[in-house]
């Protein structure tokens, strides 16, 4: 039995490894003073890292990464809100088939999603840009959205909210007061995954983008280049870091977001001993 | 005129008016250019101009022109390969995490899902490091003196789409086996134990069957998006390791006849449902067999 117990236990870190092994390969070629992206390795270094501050077609492509991500995670979250309380709160005809329906693009191929939509703007004869981009990525980010948004709204105490319109206050302005306070951290992590899902995607926005590039099509067409190689891996590393950074504040919103919710359903457990 | 001023105020109407928007949205920016796509597939292009009679012409060269068959095929077979190969793998580590993770389980499901938040066109690229001629895999082995050549069948072929894609699509089969495992009580496995049943056929009996709701999601949600796959096949396939997405791709971009990329497209899609559908179907035999 114990043998047996070891047995996984070493599969799980055999498999660790796998899982991690690309990753583990960035950061030593970012260093490696080298162009040739192989072993054995050569020097410690910074330069591909100092070189990355001349690439001028980098930042712009970074520049519209973060605002194709950052209004993509605006967008879902707004949509998300609507779904997930809708059907967190309500009932009405159809509701499951719709979610399923709004879902959907979770199970489609993303290449799918990207030529139908690019299709669509050729028959409208609408010209590809950023925000062509933007729309795609809400379709990809609105499922994950409404996952996470429809347990803070589902677990949400709802005896709070009727107490707020006995108490007189009107619909928004309960929304606004206790509604979204509750929700928050759910609202926040939203808003992270969005935003990273975002700024990674590279097959909607290769098809929809126009003559402006996300950051993931530049490096697409780095990747052609071997002498761009290491300053791509540079960049990587730094993503990597950043994307760290973002998961890390997920995990504590979502951490937070538990305990918010365990907290009321321990306000309602004390009312129901006063009462 | 009472009756509909109820009706705005019923929970039917606010749950419709919120959830309007995104459904709104998702009918226009997904049901509609489905539609559109399904349509293109029976409309011809010459060069650049749309001809609108209805004609079967690119369906009927998606489905007999040998090579779009063979790509077809083979697309078909990766996807297979690449989700029975991950739940394989991933089955025993989210049995791992559940039922040994003690108190460490979130932080293994931490550390399961980091990888993936590396930008995915660098994580296939540095696949082709690992996996090529002089590339990681078979330098370590050379140097263990495990091979005296380097291993050529793991680069720019299906083998090496199957390794990346296998790599890429982990979590997504890790996470819903961990969340069907989880929710299985453990009292069953008690009382199985209690009943004389030894650990193999109580897991044969009772969390495998439980467990798999878990198995079937993370193979759909590995299998139907696979097929389309575009990075990896042009990546690390070489010239026979490409896949239907790839010919997707230069039928709307460089061949500029997107109806047979459209035909080609929803051709795929079809397919793909269809083995979807038959397999829950099939799965829903199993289970009620089992439960009987």
């Amino acid at each position: 039995m114990n043998s047996n117990i070891n047995t996984l236990k070493f599969f799980a870190y055999s498999y660790l490894l796998f899982l991690y092994s690309p990753v583990l390969l960035l950061p030593i070629f970012a260093f490696n003073d080298s162009t040739i992206i192989s072993f054995p390795l050569n020097s410690f270094t910074f330069k591909w890292f100092a070189g990355l501050t001349e690439e001028t077609y980098l930042q712009e492509s970074l520049k519209n990464s973060l605002f194709v991500a950052i209004s993509t995670s605006i967008l879902s979250t707004c949509l998300g809100i609507l779904a997930s309380r809708a059907s967190a709160r309500y009932k009405f005809f159809g509701k499951k088939s719709i979610l399923s329906f709004l879902i959907l693009p979770l199970f489609l191929p993303e290449i799918i999603i990207g030529v139908a939509l690019l299709v669509v703007l050729m028959q409208l004869g609408l010209p590809l840009s950023l925000w062509t981009v933007i729309l795609g990525h809400t379709l990809v980010c609105t499922p994950f959205s409404i996952a996470i948004l429809n347990s803070a709204f589902a677990n949400m105490d709802m005896s709070l909210e009727e107490a707020s319109l006995d108490l007189g206050e009107t619909r928004f302005g309960t929304f606004k007061r206790v509604i979204l306070p509750m929700v928050l951290p759910g609202l926040i992590s939203s808003l992270l995954i969005a935003f990273t899902i975002s700024l990674d995607e590279f097959i909607i926005a290769f098809f929809l983008t126009g003559t402006e590039t996300t950051l993931p099509v530049y490096i697409w067409g780095q990747l052609r280049f071997p002498a761009k190689l290491p300053g791509v891996m540079a960049l990587g590393f730094i993503m990597l870091l950043l994307s760290l950074v973002l998961l890390s504040l997920f995990e504590y919103f979502r951490r937070r977001m538990n305990r918010i919710l365990e907290d009321q359903s321990n306000v309602q457990f004390d009312n129901l001993f006063k009462t | 005129m009472d009756r509909l001023k109820n009706w705005f105020k019923s929970d039917s109407s606010r749950g419709l008016t919120l959830i309007g928007l995104p459904f709104g949205f998702s009918l226009l920016l997904l049901a509609a250019p489905m539609l559109l796509i399904f349509f293109l597939g029976f409309w011809t292009q010459d060069y650049l101009v749309l001809d609108r009679s209805f004609s079967l012409d690119n369906y009927i060269e998606a489905w007999t022109e040998p090579m779009y068959r063979d790509l077809m095929l083979r697309s078909l077979g990766i996807s297979a390969t690449v989700t029975l190969g991950t739940v394989i793998l991933a089955y025993p580590m989210a049995y791992f995490i559940s039922f040994h993770g003690g108190n460490r389980k979130a932080l293994w499901l931490f550390l399961v899902t980091i990888p993936f938040w590396t930008s995915y066109l660098l994580r296939v690229f540095l696949w082709k490091v690992i996996l090529g001629y002089n590339g990681v895999l078979n330098s370590t082995l050379g140097w263990l003196g495990m091979i005296e050549e380097p291993l050529t069948f793991i680069l720019y072929n299906a083998n090496a789409v199957i390794i990346t894609l296998t790599h890429a699509w982990a979590p997504f089969a890790i996470l819903p086996i961990y969340v069907a495992l989880e929710k299985i009580d453990r009292s069953y496995l008690e009382a199985a134990a209690d009943l004389g049943d030894g650990p193999l056929k109580s897991f044969l009996r009772i969390t495998l069957p439980l467990s798999m709701t878990g198995v079937v999601g993370a193979a759909l949600i590995i299998f139907i998006p696979t097929i389309g796959d575009y990075v990896t096949p042009k990546l690390v396939g070489g010239k026979d390791g490409l896949m239907i997405a790839n010919m997707i791709q230069v039928q709307f971009m460089k061949a500029n006849n997107a109806p047979l990329g459209a035909s080609l497209a929803v051709s795929a899609m079809g397919i793909v449902s269809m083995i979807s559908l038959v397999f829950l179907a099939l799965n829903r035999r199993w289970l009620r067999k089992r439960g009987s």
